[in-house]
Order: structure tokens, then sequence, then C-alpha cells
């Protein structure tokens, strides 16, 4: 556990290192960014997800100084960057494409940055050999890239972006050319690094997984807003709207009336054939509002008899199964033609082979296991 | 894999046989003894002395690797920045017309690019010599410098040009430190070709040149108007030979660092 | 942006100047009056009277002496004439050539590729005047064709179209060769094993998808040998004889010899119309075959 919460977005006193003050972009007719607000502060590793096409890369390329906004003020440190071309800012980004000079070595790669800076000769050696050394690159430094495997690229542009010691590091999808197994392992050095350098990063990623992996905070983006900015837990426990609840993770959405029935507690009723639902909110609903509950798989139980004193329980017949080794996922038809995923952990060998596909089932789950999401 | 039947090996032989047997031919023939071009009378190499005496071919071949290395030189200047301005300009007002005139000279009769250009310098007053031979040769091989370094660029990876700017360059920089060192291998063909063109044009330099500038083609234009000769033969042979060396070097040497690229790509992912 | 603005305006300025305002001059020349003073014409268009006067002096007196003498439209016919039969000739040695070197095994191939492209970096000029000594009545093919008995007396080949028809698909060939190549290169050798996994035998295999897929290199290959050839100069005035009548030769003679320089700037324009056509044509085809790529 960490010992002391780093969490400076809920202290008013911090002042963030970048503010989008209401940006919007335009190319041509295409709004890209709509009229947009955001903070990220110091020390943050701050994740845009999204969809292709959501934004967030014209957001990066923005804070790179690749783009202009088309209305709106970007403020790195409480100055306006806005005129600012990419070579003057205190801002490096590493490509998606890595980008790495191939007609130059590694070592020529990580020292490019510094030499544009007429830095004296052995301050860029000595960061040189930092960079390799904070990235394990040492035995390759005399390389050109071509030579060296993509993994190793991927260090190379990482280290070459990092050399200038910017104040804010830019990330374009910087796992999306390496292959899974290799991606999970350098989601936790880029975190590390992140840690040791102190160096503030926004990643761009379309890959929900990766997000929730690296940042301290996810920005959930779509058609050129914000969604939702939460922590990686809220955003998946709490998420905002359905569009957030559908993106993150694998979620099961019932549509229904809400009637209040108690403090924080209501009821909802989806269709004459089944029972009503209880789910609680913090977020106040009028009774005959219209909302959308969000139910994880995993935290609705499957069984075979009907569970006692669970808040909800419906019955219906499995369809289909998902077996992927750690986890089962069981489809589950209702009467009324609904499906309901249920997830359950494998945690011993061949276990629940006693439900099989078109078994009469019962799914029950807690009443505060959903959210409430009025859109 | 496929394989040749008689048919396409026939094809391939004869086809082979017809490109190369003329200048087969020429060759052997630049080492007869006798005046006659077309009957043997045993080895010599008199032509070439006689060609290395020639005064009037000396000068033109000296006046034409003048023009060619001056048009060529300037036509790779001109033609890489108007690729640059295809590719990456964006919009700007007339561009339509740019890319235009860029690719009409290509396919320009050259009695019509010829003619023209000797109009203009008539009508600007301009002397002809070796200047508006280099100015003609500039204008239509800057097309097709431009042609080439532009597939190229279509091809290169702009990121790279960001990332240069992401780290501290100016555009400027950018480009000679990063842009040009990358995009060098079209930019020497672009040179070749254009130098190519230059050496081998007769049509363009008889319109716009002038009685102080005579070209090799010129020349042997008009040498060869009244007949084969055993001199001429000489010089084709020693223009063919300088051109088959470069080319069989060059494709070599590139063959060669394709190889080496491609074993190195393997090795890295095998380490991987 | 004062950067970009020097690097847009050189070039332009240099094409502008010294490719567009020279085709200016030769539309005006073309309808001047012939007069013999040195330059040997008057000029219609005084800049400095702007375009009002220009346009009531107008006058098309060059281009009606084109229609009149025939010697031009005959050039012209002629031209096309043997622009296209050439260019149906290059298309028949080459497409063989081109569907040999994509069947040949992949390590021939660049080989192969490099022998099609040397000639093209050879002079021209040579690569003709090769054929000079070849086509003569004393020439090579003559002793060759007299020494295998198949004639008796010696054929008249150069100076005639024959020689110029012979010219054209040798120094032209391998404009046909390589896109055609880099179509069947392209092509994916399944396909023809599936037309024969279908029933095709090979010929119909290759009639019914190899060259239907190879259509797009066979376009372009023949228009950028047809395009040359129409505006030929120096194969016709090496090879052919005072017979041939092409209409770069032409506008040649017009300007060397009889110093007209409004016809022959009339001759111009007019080549350039004709060139239009088949210059979109390619364009177009060029275009949807990018297109198609991407």
């Amino acid at each position: 556990m960490q010992a002391i919460e780093f969490e400076p977005w809920d202290d008013p006193q911090q002042k963030p290192l970048i503010r989008f003050q209401n940006v919007t972009k335009r190319f041509g007719d295409f709004t890209a960014i709509d009229d947009l607000s955001l903070d990220i502060f110091e020390k943050e590793f701050f994740a845009l997800l999204g969809p292709s096409g959501c934004g967030k890369t014209t957001m990066m390329r923005m804070l790179g100084g690749f783009e202009t906004p088309t209305k709106g003020r970007i403020e790195l440190a409480g100055k306006d960057i806005g005129p600012v071309p990419p070579n003057k800012r205190a801002v490096n980004m590493m490509f998606q494409s890595y980008a790495l000079f191939p007609h130059l070595s590694i070592w020529d790669n990580i020292a490019f940055g510094l030499r544009r800076d007429k830095k004296p000769k052995d301050e860029i050696d000595r960061r040189v050999e930092e960079m390799l050394k904070l990235t394990r690159l040492e035995k390759f430094a005399r390389r050109k890239p071509h030579q060296i495997s993509g993994g190793q690229r991927q260090r190379v542009a990482l280290a070459r972006s990092l050399a200038k010691a910017p104040k804010l590091l830019l990330l374009d999808e910087p796992l999306g050319a390496l292959d899974k197994k290799l991606r999970q392992d350098t989601q936790f050095e880029l975190m590390d690094i992140q840690e040791t350098t102190g160096t503030t990063f926004v990643i761009v990623t379309h890959d929900q997984e990766e997000a929730m992996t690296v940042a301290s905070r996810v920005a959930v983006m779509d058609e050129g807003r914000l969604i939702q900015v939460e922590t990686p837990a809220r955003i998946y426990e709490t998420p905002n709207s359905v569009y957030v609840a559908d993106f993150i993770g694998d979620v099961n959405i019932i549509n229904g009336e809400a009637t209040a029935i108690g403090e924080e507690r209501y009821r909802i009723t989806w269709g004459d054939a089944l029972p009503p639902l209880v789910a609680t909110s913090a977020k106040p609903f009028s009774d005959g509002q219209t909302c959308h509950l969000a139910i994880r798989p995993e935290k609705v139980t499957i069984s075979t008899e009907k569970p006692q004193e669970a808040d909800n329980a419906v019955q219906g017949k499995v369809l289909d199964i998902a077996y992927l080794g750690n986890l089962s996922t069981y489809h589950v038809e209702l009467p009324t033609g609904t499906i309901i995923k249920a997830q359950t952990a494998n945690t011993r060998r061949i276990a629940r082979r006693n439900i099989t596909w078109e078994d009469p089932v019962w799914l029950s789950w807690t009443a505060t296991a959903g959210v409430m999401l009025a859109e | 894999m496929m394989r040749l039947s008689w048919f396409n090996v026939v094809s391939l032989t004869l086809g082979f046989v017809f490109l190369y047997l003329p200048m087969v031919i020429l060759v052997i023939f630049s080492f007869n003894e006798s005046k006659l071009v077309t009957v043997w009378a045993g080895f010599s190499t008199k032509w070439y002395g006689e060609l290395l005496q020639n005064e009037a071919f000396l000068n033109a071949a000296w006046v034409t690797l003048k023009v060619a290395v001056m048009s060529s030189t300037l036509a790779t200047a001109l033609g890489t920045m108007a690729a640059y301005v295809l590719v990456r300009g964006g919009r700007f007002f007339g561009r339509t017309l740019f890319s235009g005139m860029i690719y009409a000279p290509l396919v320009m009769p050259e009695v019509i690019t010829g003619l023209s250009l000797l109009l203009l310098f008539i009508g600007i007053g301009l002397d002809r010599g070796v200047m508006t031979i280099v100015l003609a040769h500039t204008t239509f091989s800057m097309c097709y410098v431009s042609v080439v370094v532009s597939s190229r660029l279509v091809t290169f990876d702009r990121s790279l040009e960001e990332a240069a700017l992401d780290l501290g360059c100016s555009p400027a920089e950018a480009f000679r430190l990063v842009t040009l060192p990358i995009i060098a291998p079209a930019v020497i063909s672009g040179w070749l070709l254009a130098f190519t063109l230059s050496l081998d044009d007769l049509v363009i330099a008889s319109f716009t040149s002038g009685p102080s500038a005579t070209t090799l083609p010129i020349k042997i234009f008009s040498a060869v108007r009244l007949g084969v000769s055993p001199e001429i033969n000489a010089l084709s042979t020693l223009m063919i030979g300088i051109v088959t060396v470069g080319v069989i070097a060059a494709s070599l040497v590139s063959k060669q660092s394709m190889i080496r690229q491609k074993r190195e790509e393997q090795q890295a992912a095998r380490a991987q | 942006m004062m950067r970009r603005f020097a690097l847009i305006a050189v070039p332009y300025l240099w094409l502008l100047l010294l490719f567009l305002v020279p085709f200016v001059i030769v539309l005006k020349i073309s309808l001047s009056d012939t007069a013999l003073a040195i330059p040997p014409y008057t000029p219609t268009l005084d800049w400095a009277e702007g375009l009002g006067s220009f346009f009531s002096q107008l006058d098309f007196e060059n281009f009606i002496w084109l229609t009149q003498d025939d010697l031009y439209w005959r050039a012209y016919l002629s031209s096309l004439v043997i622009a296209l039969v050439s260019t149906a000739l290059t298309l028949m040695i080459g497409y063989p050539m081109a569907y040999g070197m994509a069947r040949a095994p992949e390590e021939w191939r660049p080989t192969l590729m490099m022998l099609v492209i040397l000639p093209f970096w050879t002079s021209f000029l040579i690569r003709v005047y090769a054929w000079m000594g070849i086509l003569s009545n004393e020439g090579f093919l003559n002793q060759f064709l007299l020494w295998i008995g198949v004639i008796d007396t010696p054929l008249t080949i150069l100076n005639t179209n024959t020689a110029v028809y012979i010219g054209i698909v040798y120094t032209y060939l391998p404009f046909m060769i390589l896109p055609i190549y880099a179509a069947l290169d392209r092509m994916d050798g399944s396909l023809i094993e599936a037309a024969e996994d279908l029933g095709c035998s090979r010929l119909s295999a290759f009639w019914l998808v190899t060259v239907p897929l190879s259509r797009n290199g066979i376009i372009a290959g023949c228009f950028l040998v047809f395009i040359p050839a129409l505006g030929e100069f120096v194969i016709p005035s090496l090879l052919g004889g005072s017979g041939t009548l092409m209409i770069g030769k032409v506008l040649w003679e017009e300007f060397f010899s009889n110093r007209d320089w409004p016809v022959a700037s009339a001759v111009a324009v007019v080549l350039l119309l004709i060139l239009v056509v088949p210059i979109v044509l390619f364009q177009r085809n060029q275009q949807k075959q990018s297109e198609a790529e991407t």
C-alpha cells in the first residue's frame, strides 16, 4: 500500500502543470476537440483513452506543438504555449512509430536533442550514458536502429525523448507495436521509469487495459469530449455513463425505471415478466425516471439452486460458455430474451462442470453490485 | 515456383539479343583496323588514338560535361525543392498549375521544348551558349528529379521530421539533419538521372546552343548524318563502357547494402 | 513563413519563366506574320499594347497555311500511323519479355531488370546510330542474310520507314517492358493456379487472368512509347529516308532550314493539341492505378 496518497487533483492548493481551457480544434468542418477543459498535475501518469478518432491524438499533438488550437488556451506551468513552436517547448514526445533516425546510431539518436541545445560534450556523454543505463541499452549504443529488436527500439525512443529531461513526456501508443507478452512487461518498466525520473507522462492509448495498468488517472474521450476523468479504480467501479461502463471492461446494462424505496435505495422495474431489482445510488433519481443499471459480470453469481437472501435473483438458461482458463463467462438468457453475463474464477481445476449449455440457472447480485446510470 | 516455359526462354533470349547485339557489334567494330566499318580487317585501337587527337570532339566533350554537371546540380536543388513543395507544401495558390508544370515536361516532345526555349532566349535577348543550354537542361531535368524525389518523400515517415522538431531542431535543421540524409539515395539517383539526360540530349541542346558552344551529341549527330564512321564507334564504345561500369557498380553496391541490412534485421529480430 | 514562401517561389518562378512563358511565346509567334528579318517574324503582340490589340490583330494565317499545304497534314497523319504501329510492335516484343521476366526465378530478376534498364542509361543517339551500321546496304543484316542465302541482292532498309519502326521499337522497348513487368510482378501467382484448378487450360488462363490483370501496365507502357514516338526527331532523321514524314522532323526543318518561325510554332501548337488527348488519358490511367493501390 502506498504510504502517502498521490492525489493532487483533489487538492485545491495544487497548481496544474498543464491546463486546457475551453480548447476547440477544428480541421475544416470536422471538430476534433470540442470546448474541452482539463488539468494535469506534475508527476502524474495521465492516460488519454478512447476509440480511434475520439480526439486523443489531437490533444497530444497540441501539447507537442504540432497542432494549434482553433479556440481556447493551453498552459504549461502557467504559461500559454499556443504560439510556441515544437522545438522551443520543454515537452518531448515518443512517437507511435518510434521515429528513430535510421541513419544515426542509438547513441546519436539519444544525443540528438542534447546536441541541439549546444550542451558541452562531456555533459552530453554523461547524459546519454545515464539514459542508456536507465533503459538497459548500454550494449547497443553503437548499433543502428535496424540492428536491434522491436522492444529495444521502443526503449531507444523512450531514452531519446527523456534525454532532455522534459517537464512533460508525451507517449503516443507507446506499446502498440509490441506483442502482448512484451507489452505487459514494458508497461511495468514504463511505470518504474516514470517514478524514477519524476517526469509527468501523458500517454495516448486505445487499449483500456494498458491505461488502467499504468495511469494514475484516466480520461475517457469520445467525439472530442471528455466523458470521465478519474483514477482507474473509480472509472471501473463508478463509471459516470453507459459509454464509460461499456468502454472499460465487460458490463451488463439493464434498462428500467427507477422508484425510490428508501435512503439512496431504488427499485428498478424492467419488464412485466421479471421481478423488480433493488439497487443503490448516491445520485438521486426521480420516480419513473429511466435508468441503466450497469453490473460487471464478475459481480453476478451463478448457481443451480435459487440463492437465499440475495437482493436480486433472476432465472434463465445458459446460452454460451466462454472458457478463458483463469475465468469462465456464462451467457445466460432470461425469459424476456435479455442476455446477462456472469463470470466466475476457475479456482479449482475442472470446477463448475456441473453447469453446462441449456441448463436452467439462477443469477444473483447484491443491491450495491451495480451502478445506476442516467445516461 | 513457376517454371520457365520454352516460350519464356526464347522470348527473353531473343529480346535481350535484340537489345544488346547492336551495341556489341558497335563495340567490336570500334576496334576494326579498316575505315570501312562493316568489313573486319583486324584488331586495332587506332581510332581511339585519333579520337583523342580530335580537338573538336574533345572540346565538345568538355562543354557537354560542364553543362551536365551544372545543370544536373541545379536541377537536383530545384527538383528536390519542388518535390518537397508538392509532397509537403500543403495548399497554396496555383498548386495545380505547379504540379502541371512539373509533369508536363516529362511528356513534352523535345522539339517543342527546344523551340519554345529558343524563342524565349531570343525574345529576352540572351546570347546563346553554355549558359542557355544549362538553363534549358535544368528546366526539363528538374522535373525528372522532382518525380524521383517525391516518390521517395511520399513513403517518408513524417513523424521522423516531427521527432527532430520535438527534439529542438528548427525546420531547416530538421531538413538538413534528418530528411536530407534519409532521402539522399533518391536525391543522388535524381542527380544521376539529370546528368545522363543532359549528356544525352541532342534536340534541346541544338535549339538552345549557339556557335560558341557545341555539345557532344550535336557533334556526333552532324558526323553521323554523313554515315557510319569508326571514330564515332570508338567514342560510342567509351560512352557505353563508362555507363555500363557505372550502372553495374551502383547496382552491386546497393544490392550489397540491401543484403547486409536484411541480414542485420533478421539477427536483431532473432536476438529479441 | 518566409522560408516556406521562398521554397515554393523558387521552383515555381523557374518553371513559370522557363516553361510556361516560352509556350505563350510559341503561341504568340504562331499567330504572327512571317517576315524575313531576324528574328524572322513580326510580333503580333507587343506586350506594351496589351491584350486588346492582340485579339483584334489575331490571325490564323499560319494555321490556315497548315491545312492548305498537304505536307503538314500528311506529316501529322504519318506520325500518328508510325507511332501507333511501332507502339503495337513494341507491345508484341515487350510483353513476352516482361512475362518471361516475371516468371523467371526470383534470384535472376534483379539482373534481368538491370539488363532492361541499362540501355536506358546509355546514349539514345548512340543506340540509334548502332542501327545505321546494321541496316545499311552493306550492313551486317544484309551480309548475314546474303550469307545464309535468303536473299541474292541486298535489301534497302536504312532510310525507309521500316528502319524507323525498328529504331523506335528498339529505343523505347524498356519503357514498354518496365510497367508491364511491374504489373505482372505484383500479380498473385496462385491466381493462375486457381484458374487452372477451375478448369482453364494454360493458354486460356493466360488470356482470362494474366492479360486482364496486367492491363494497367500495358496501357501505361503503350502511352510511354506512343507519346514520345509521336514527336520523335532523331530516329526519323537518322534512320528514315526523304520519304519518311514525321512531324518532329518537319518542325525541325521548318525552323532550321526554312527559317519560318511562325509556321514552325504553328506546327508545334498543333502537335501539342494532338498530344493532349493521349496525355490526359495516360494521366487518368495512372491516377486510377494509384487509387486502386491505396
